[in-house]
């Protein structure tokens, strides 16, 4: 059994979807049927898809859209907001503390090894102060609702998160279509974003700069995620840059500018670090600036998210979270984290392998659902992949319980069915925490599936946190 | 703003204009070729309007011989050509796409919806009508683009290099398009002169600008004068060029006061030039005097502002 975010286990709707289901009840199908293909013409001419090249025609796929929102009410969204804040600030002092005194680790809370040996973990940032101690100025943090409808944090994503451009155009496009349904609800606006992103930006710059000059670093138009960026760039109305438009010249960032080199303060990076600067990392990146750390070690740009946080987000890193929490700020955890096996320790493996049918395996350094195993749904075969696999390499794994993600109502073809769900708000750090409500919703479109990437046909809705009770 | 997104947006502005040439001078020889004459003749103005914009070489290595009917098809819809219309209007949609995020973003919904459009039209066309309509499509897309571009566009760099790429092109193109017309009548041809000239003014969308200027019937020296001379005709070389040393001022920068200087003395060339210059005998050295200067000075504005400058002022 999973828990349906719209109706209660006895078939009564949920107070705070209430007025949506009078309103989906009163629309035809066909009528939802042809806005839902509106929706579909309207991405496409916005250009907001997802380029497949080397084809003449140059294939552009979209992410689907779903037109039937998610609704969060005012008293759990308050929860959730206080649960990410704390999060988020947590490991925002972790991230310093291991750069720094590295206290947590001497105080035996989270294994050194962990830390130090882990691929993410960047000697170069030792000792290294970033501006107000911010790593991690933009987290997506992962959330589902299981069990009864408790919250879980899934992934606290802390190097470059996407999916906020989505947040935003799904909003844009409930608005077009159905405007009635936002004169029936007061949902919490979310276009506010951009404003929030750009001075939080602006907030980090290095001591001195007063009137910062932000751009935002991108691979390029052939990255999947390139609308993302040039969406939030037109939007803060700062450039969107490549690696090829930057340079550094004594240990100074500058851009190229038809009127000359142009000295950049903030670099809003959506490049992982391993791309950043082939001098210091991977020296085949073409993407990244040469010199780049040099500069930023000598205090004289900025780089969100900052080089080295991958080592608070890693999963292996993931179950220290609660202890983070009490460590650094003496607080209960307001969230739940997954029950995690970490499979290096020599006990967990043993159990998850006696029990592996039962559990979610996942890739330690894997991302967007790629290198999982969903025991429940996997065959024999597969299960017997990941046992070899598992007994080869224990410590690049971990195992969680099969959550029984929570589902929404869907449109799809044979009417409106629940889908699984999830939620990435986008949490912003800086002077201050501060998360736009909601975020975004990610749906697993086929029946009983549970993975929500849009990498693996997942989709998405608008996700509307209600305002008063 | 950064050297490469100048270039995109300069290229957008190119391509978006070039674009609407290629549709005109189609649609001069297209209107042409409906006149009663020879299928000799009508083969022998297509190979003049290839030549004339340069499509000639690619042309010939992919069909061979100019016939009177494969040339109209390679400019609208040659899949592979970047240089026809299909090419161009593609290559105005990557442009603009590679710096969606600094120009408005009506401007881009507008190019990309005209690349998804463009797309589905049928290269294969059969009836006659099919070429007219998407010529007129292509003109409207062009002129939608310029009328969002000049409604949301903030008055800026971003702004000033489409204006100095857009109307570079169109100085080109108007010469381009009035020399192949100059090449065919000079050659001996089935279709009076009043035909060829008034065809030209027609597709160029200034027919009714010429009945309002000139009291004479349509000759070539009037119709010259309205396309190269003029200041009030929208789509004059001078008119053009006027605009081209507007942007360029807007957007100098401390190495392209040469380049400002040379379109300035293009400038007055045109503005200050006689008639008789235009005598038939003498407009093809003009026409090909003002290809050669514009040529020099898109490379120099390649050199000034969209080749990085690495020196640290």
């Amino acid at each position: 059994m999973f828990y349906n975010e719209m109706y209660a286990h006895d078939g009564a709707v949920r107070p705070h979807y209430a007025a949506l289901d009078q309103w989906l009840k009163r629309q035809s199908r066909e009528w939802l049927e042809q806005k839902r293909g509106e929706a579909d013409a309207l991405f496409h001419r916005l250009g907001i898809t997802f380029a497949v090249y080397g084809e003449e025609q140059g294939t552009e796929r979209l992410i689907p859209f779903d037109i039937v929102p998610r609704v969060l009410p005012a008293s759990e969204w308050r929860v959730l907001e206080a649960g990410l804040t704390q999060r988020v600030r947590a490991l925002n002092a972790f991230v310093g503390d291991v750069y720094g005194a590295q206290q947590i680790l001497r105080a035996g809370k989270v294994p050194a090894e962990a830390i130090l040996t882990n691929a993410q973990y960047r000697p170069e940032m030792q000792d290294v102060a970033v501006p107000g101690g911010t790593y991690a100025h933009i987290a997506g943090v992962d959330i589902v609702r299981a069990g009864a409808g408790e919250f879980y944090v899934l992934e606290d994503n802390l190097r470059v998160p996407s999916g906020v451009s989505y947040m935003l155009e799904d909003r844009r496009m409930m608005m077009r279509l159905f405007p009635e349904l936002f004169s029936l609800h007061s949902v919490a606006p979310v276009e506010h974003y951009p404003e929030v992103l750009i001075n939080n930006m602006r907030s980090v710059a290095p001591a001195g700069i007063d009137d910062p000059t932000v751009v935002l670093l991108t691979p390029g138009r052939y990255n999947s995620a390139y609308f993302e960026h040039a969406f939030l760039a037109q939007q803060m109305g700062i450039e969107l840059v490549e690696g090829q438009d930057l340079f550094v010249r004594d240990d100074y960032v500058y851009m190229r500018t038809t009127r000359g080199p142009q000295r950049v303060d903030v670099i809003y990076r959506r490049i992982d670090d391993d791309f950043l600067d082939p001098l210091a990392f991977r020296p085949e990146s073409a993407l990244g600036v040469p010199g780049l750390l040099t500069a930023y070690r000598a205090g004289h740009v900025t780089v969100a998210n900052a080089i080295g946080t991958g080592i608070a987000d890693d999963k292996s890193v993931y179950p220290y979270v609660p202890d983070m929490i009490r460590f650094y700020l003496s607080e209960e955890p307001i969230l739940n984290n997954v029950p995690t096996w970490v499979l290096r320790e020599p006990g967990h493996c043993e159990h998850v392998l006696a029990n592996l049918a039962q559990l979610v395996v996942k890739e330690v350094h894997g991302a967007g659902g790629y290198g999982m195993l969903i025991g429940p749904a996997a065959s024999q075969a597969q299960l017997e992949d990941f046992r070899g696999r598992i007994r080869a390499n224990p410590e690049r794994y971990i195992a969680q319980p099969t959550l029984a993600l929570s589902a929404c109502p869907t449109f799809v073809q044979s009417g409106l069915a629940p889908r699984h769900i999830d939620l990435r708000p986008f949490v912003l750090s800086g002077r201050d925490v501060h998360i736009v409500p909601g975020g975004l919703t990610r749906v697993a479109l086929p029946e009983g599936s549970l993975v929500v990437n849009s990498s693996q046909g997942g989709g998405t809705k608008d996700t509307w946190v209600l305002e008063g009770e | 703003m950064l050297s490469r997104t100048a270039d995109h947006v300069y290229w957008l502005g190119r391509y978006v204009e070039r674009a609407e040439t290629l549709a005109r001078a189609l649609d001069v020889q297209y209107r042409l070729s409906l006149l009663p004459q020879g299928p000799q003749s009508v083969a022998a103005g297509w190979l003049d309007t290839l030549d004339e914009l340069g499509l000639l070489p690619t042309y010939r290595e992919r069909h061979g011989e100019v016939d009177s009917t494969r040339p109209a098809q390679f400019i609208a819809f040659d899949r592979l050509s970047s240089m026809s219309i299909h090419g161009c209007l593609r290559a105005a949609r990557e442009n603009a796409r590679a710096v969606r995020g600094a120009i408005t973003s009506e401007m881009w919904e507008t190019m990309n919806a005209t690349w998804l459009e463009a797309r589905s039209f049928d290269p294969q066309y059969q009836r006659h009508r099919d070429l007219g309509e998407f010529i007129d499509w292509v003109k409207h897309r062009s002129q939608l683009f310029r009328g969002v571009w000049r409604g949301t566009m903030l008055r800026d760099e971003g702004f000033a290099f489409m204006r100095v790429g857009m109307s570079l092109e169109r100085a080109d193109g108007t010469a381009r398009i009035l020399g192949a017309r100059l090449a065919t009548t000079s050659g001996g041809t089935a279709v009076s002169g009043y035909y060829q000239w008034g065809v030209l003014l027609r597709a160029m969308s200034v027919f009714e600008n010429y009945r309002k200027l000139f009291r004479e019937s349509v000759v070539p020296e009037r119709v010259a004068e309205l396309l190269v001379l003029r200041d009030d005709d929208p789509r004059s070389v001078r008119r053009a060029v006027g605009d081209l040393y507007t942007g360029l001022r807007v957007v100098a920068n401390q190495r392209s006061l040469e380049t400002e200087r040379r379109a300035g003395e293009l400038e007055a060339m045109l503005r200050f030039g006689r008639t008789e210059a235009l005598a038939v005998d003498r407009l093809r050295a003009f026409l090909d005097e003002c290809v050669v200067r514009l040529r020099d000075i898109d490379r120099r504005i390649t050199s000034d502002f969209l080749v990085a400058i690495e020196s640290v002022a």
